[in-house]
């Protein structure tokens, strides 16, 4: 029993507060003794997997807080799209566990964005039913589906004509599709893979704000991977920053700067400071 | 400055006609200048004039018709048997290369060799021209489609799991969208290959009428601008159908490669 809770890592930051117990019932569970901090969403436990032969995640435990915007960063082939590909559940893992509030992957709203909008987003539907898709999943009616569209659109501002074909768009407008899309759900976590590394500057800016302004908002659970710390930083409440594989947490760095969040954030000393902390620790593991 | 620029675009709509223009004019110039015998290669006029007749006055118009009739036909049946097996092979890569030697095999048998099999279970009427067109029509079609299916890139369909969609909605709403680039080609080919064989089946095994029942007759009684109108009708069929699917490739999978 003791080695089940001593496997559970604390996070610093919240270790003065009294963890909260997991609220299950059958005595049977091996489960119910394991603790994670308050205001927890996500928790992995024991996560294991391999790639033929590579272990890239042995035994790995991680607690993600709720409504808070997390970047993952880490050196190259750590793992880190891998993390999220496997939380979000759309890759498997050899073995461990990961629960969202209790539920699993597939009873959990999720959205995720991928980094190759070209190859997320449907040809064959207009933008507009691209967006509408995932609504079909969730036992909404009709009026209800028209109000969310309606909802996101006014909140996202959109210009562009939704009516065009994905190809008929640039590429940020197909990402900000490809953005709407996972958001019309509201979803309670939000997975961002890379999600503006193939948009130039002045769009990426645009799809940032706009992004923040909807994650304020509804203070949804996101986990955002990005190769730029910049970015990482400037978006993050907190930074997860990993090692080389077999992959473990380096370390986790909070980031409190008021949002939203614009390009001056980064000339701030506290941006600064959590950036070459960043920095530090990163290259760091990467000499390891 | 405009009318050149008029001009030009029609210059430009005519270009692929001028390989056929000299075509016809080299063609004339041999039958004329009885570089080749006559019997053998009647002039261009000649075979219009036939072929204008065949159309008015002859029965040209409903062999054609009957060609076409069998060729659709056999070609519905091919994609109602083989889109859906192409798709259920497709979807288990297990259950494709078990079976992918075996289609592979029949698709490269050629169909004329099956015709005495065909007509040992179908009988010397319609169906065993309808049915071996459709059998070498259906086996491209399944090859190509399992193949779309079986390549679709992986991306949108986990994009799709991960929005809650159920495994045969993914199946229906992304793979066989995702796939049917890959089944319009096979579609494409097989319908040619379709009328290839309901040429060759009117030609050998008991036809009245037909394209093919029209070309060997005019060979066998030497009435050479009638063989080479029916060719000619023939030509344009096949050309006829390769456009008809440009269309409607155009219409259904205007994001194909997009």
């Amino acid at each position: 029993m003791n080695e089940v809770l001593a496997r559970v890592p604390i996070d610093p930051s919240t270790m003065a507060e009294t963890p909260a117990a997991l609220d299950a019932s059958p005595e049977s569970d091996p489960d119910r003794l394991r603790w994670f901090p308050k205001g927890t969403h996500i928790t992995i436990r024991g996560l294991t997997k391999t790639f033929d032969d590579v272990v890239l995640y042995k035994d790995f435990d991680l607690d993600i807080p709720k409504g808070k915007v997390v970047s993952v960063f880490g050196p190259n082939g750590c793992g880190k799209s891998t993390l999220i590909n496997m939380i979000s559940g759309i890759l498997e893992f050899d073995s461990g566990q990961i629960l969202f509030d209790g539920k699993t992957a597939r009873e959990t709203r999720i959205g995720y964005v991928f980094q190759n909008y070209r190859e997320a987003v449907f040809p064959w539907s207009r933008a507009i039913d691209n967006i509408r898709y995932p609504l079909q999943f969730l036992g909404l009616s009709k009026a209800e589906r028209d109000a969310r569209v309606e909802e996101l659109l006014t909140s996202f501002d959109v210009k562009i004509d939704l009516n065009r074909y994905p190809y008929e768009l640039s590429g940020g407008q197909q990402q900000l599709v490809s953005i709407m899309r996972a958001l019309v759900v509201d979803p309670e976590v939000l997975f961002l893979d890379e999600p503006f590394s193939a948009l130039d500057y002045e769009m990426t800016l645009f799809l940032r704000d706009r992004l923040q302004k909807v994650l304020t908002e509804r203070e949804v659970t996101t986990l955002l991977v990005s190769h730029d710390l910049d970015e990482a930083v400037t978006l993050a409440d907190e930074i997860l920053l990993l090692t080389k594989k077999p992959t473990q947490v380096a370390e986790r760095l909070q980031f409190n700067a008021s949002r939203p969040r614009t390009p001056e954030t980064t000339l701030t000393d506290e941006f600064i400071a959590v950036k070459s902390r960043s920095l530090e620790i990163f290259q760091r593991e990467v000499r390891k | 400055m405009s009318a050149g620029l008029g001009k030009n675009r029609i210059v430009k709509r005519l270009q692929p006609l001028i390989g056929a223009a000299v075509l016809v004019f080299l063609w004339w110039l041999a039958s004329e200048g009885r570089l080749v015998d006559p019997v053998l290669l009647p002039t261009p006029g000649e075979s219009w004039h036939a072929f204008v007749s065949g159309l008015t006055e002859g029965t040209l118009w409903n062999d054609f018709w009957r060609t076409i009739v069998r060729t659709t036909v056999s070609f519905a049946i091919a994609i109602i048997v083989a889109v859906p097996i192409g798709v259920f092979l497709g979807s288990s890569e297990t259950v494709y290369r078990s079976v992918e030697f075996s289609v592979d095999f029949f698709r490269s048998t050629p169909a004329s060799a099956l015709f005495p099999l065909f007509l040992v279970i179908f009988g010397v009427g319609e169906e065993a021209k309808i049915a071996v067109a459709a059998f070498g029509a259906a086996l491209i079609i399944v090859f190509n489609t399992a193949y779309g299916v079986m390549n679709a890139r992986k991306q949108r369909q986990l994009a799709a799991k991960v929005m809650g969609a159920p495994r045969v909605r993914i199946l229906t709403d992304v793979t066989i969208w995702e796939s049917l680039p890959q089944t319009f080609v096979g579609m494409r080919s097989g319908i040619s290959i379709a009328l290839v064989i309901v040429i060759v089946a009117e030609m050998f095994i008991g036809s009245t009428d037909g394209l093919g029942q029209r070309i060997i007759n005019a060979q066998m009684i030497f009435d050479m601008p009638e063989m080479y109108a029916s060719i000619f009708a023939a030509g344009a069929l096949g050309y006829g159908l390769n456009l008809l699917f440009i269309i409607l490739e155009r219409r259904f999978v205007h994001w194909g490669g997009k």
